[in-house]
């Protein structure tokens, strides 16, 4: 059974003005729905077709895992945002980045220069290590936490293609803005989820 | 003992209209390069003495470059000497088919024009994620179509660079979005071949 492009969960406009809907119809209908068929089509008639999208992520190489990834990475980059007021962390996510990091601001530090620092294509992640602590890391291109063992709790896209439109070179302005659209209770679910032995988006 | 210089478009920012907007060259040029010369400038300040070098021979043997510092000048430094090297191969009455000693070595090394161009294209349109194509002179003389992902360079190869090819998303999104394939098809018609030739020239020794 093929892969499926998974809806978006909100409206193409709900983020404006920090995502605007021209970036979310390029990025979502165009970027994120081409890595889907690629991974089809390169997945069509071998075994691969029969497995997870996790699995592929974890086993796959080449062209294969890369646009499996950005299919994982996209999926999970659209449930990281919301229209809601974001606010900031509560609860166990703000307990436990408290824990790891000193302060809820001295991650957000931390995590904001993981991202703007990110040299070329690739995303920014806040994850969850086996033994349970909580880290800040960057990958290249299509490159997933899963692949080093560890849970993906957020993720920001650091493609040029995710905010071109809205803020040209400035990749700080964006990141900035990204910090307004979090979803705090995905995050939240997230967290729980993998303490379970769970996860994904 | 000289900083290194955002060097000036030899035209005008619109002057690759339709094929690359004025807008495009205008961000490109004057953000995105510049701010790869701020930042190549400020990481060899703690090392000054590497002011002494041109950023070709900075980016030639990487190794030899203090630990500290080398990621920044591999990144940084690439990024001038690809963009400053990219400039004055494009230009507003370009394209057509290589010219002079050039032609005849692409004849040679691949067939024909039209094979090259469909390899490059190639190495163009599957780089994943940010980088460029190339057209290089090896070691041996020969002439080799290859990818660099990121700013890195074919010179930190042993390569030396004839014909590149930014794909990174910044050189073409404003105007082409995620259409990288049309981006690298109107970059054939504003190929200076009389520069790429001379390029050529240059590399062969």
């Amino acid at each position: 059974m093929a892969f499926t492009l998974p809806a978006l969960p909100y409206d193409q406009d709900a983020l404006a003005p920090l995502i605007s809907p021209e970036t979310i119809e390029y990025h979502y209908g165009k970027h994120h729905r081409a890595y889907l068929d690629n991974l089809n089509r390169l997945s069509e008639g071998t075994d691969w077709a029969a497995r997870s999208l996790e699995e592929i992520v974890r086993r796959a190489d080449g062209a294969l895992f890369n646009n499996a990834a950005q299919v994982w990475n996209h999926s999970f980059y659209w449930n990281c945002l919301s229209p809601d007021e974001a606010g900031g962390p509560h609860g166990e996510p703000a307990r436990r980045i408290a824990e790891a990091f000193g302060s809820v601001d001295a991650f957000t530090e931390r995590f904001t220069a993981a991202a703007v620092g990110h040299f070329g294509s690739g995303w920014a992640w806040l994850v969850r290590r086996g033994d349970g602590s909580l880290a800040v890391t960057s990958t290249a291109n299509a490159d997933n936490p899963l692949r080093a063992g560890d849970t993906p709790l957020l993720t920001c896209d650091v493609w040029e293609h995710a905010y071109y439109i809205d803020y040209r070179n400035a990749r700080a302005r964006y990141v900035e803005a990204f910090w307004k659209l979090v979803d705090w209770q995905f995050v939240a679910s997230q967290l729980a989820c993998s303490e379970r032995g769970g996860m994904g988006p | 003992m000289a900083r290194h210089e955002l060097p000036a478009l030899p035209y005008a920012f619109d002057a690759l209209e339709p094929h690359i907007d004025a807008r495009t060259m205008e961000i490109h040029h004057g953000k995105h390069h510049a701010a790869y010369v701020n930042n190549l400038n400020a990481a060899l300040d703690k090392h000054p003495q590497l002011f002494e070098l041109s950023v070709e021979d900075l980016l030639r043997d990487l190794s030899r470059i203090p630990e500290d510092i080398r990621t920044a000048v591999r990144n940084n430094g690439g990024g001038h000497a690809n963009h400053a090297f990219f400039w004055p191969l494009l230009c507003p009455r370009g394209g057509g088919a290589p010219v002079g000693e050039l032609a005849a070595a692409i004849n040679a090394g691949f067939g024909s024009f039209d094979t090259f161009k469909e390899k490059f294209t190639t190495a163009a349109t599957t780089r994943f994620g940010s980088g460029w194509a190339w057209l290089s002179v090896d070691g041996q003389g020969s002439l080799v179509v290859s990818s660099t992902a990121n700013q890195d360079t074919p010179i930190s190869e042993g390569q030396r660079p004839v014909l590149g090819l930014d794909v990174w998303e910044h050189a073409y999104y404003l105007n082409y979005q995620n259409r990288r394939p049309d981006y690298i098809a109107a970059f054939w018609n504003i190929v200076d071949w009389k520069r790429a030739n001379a390029s050529f020239l240059a590399a062969r020794g």
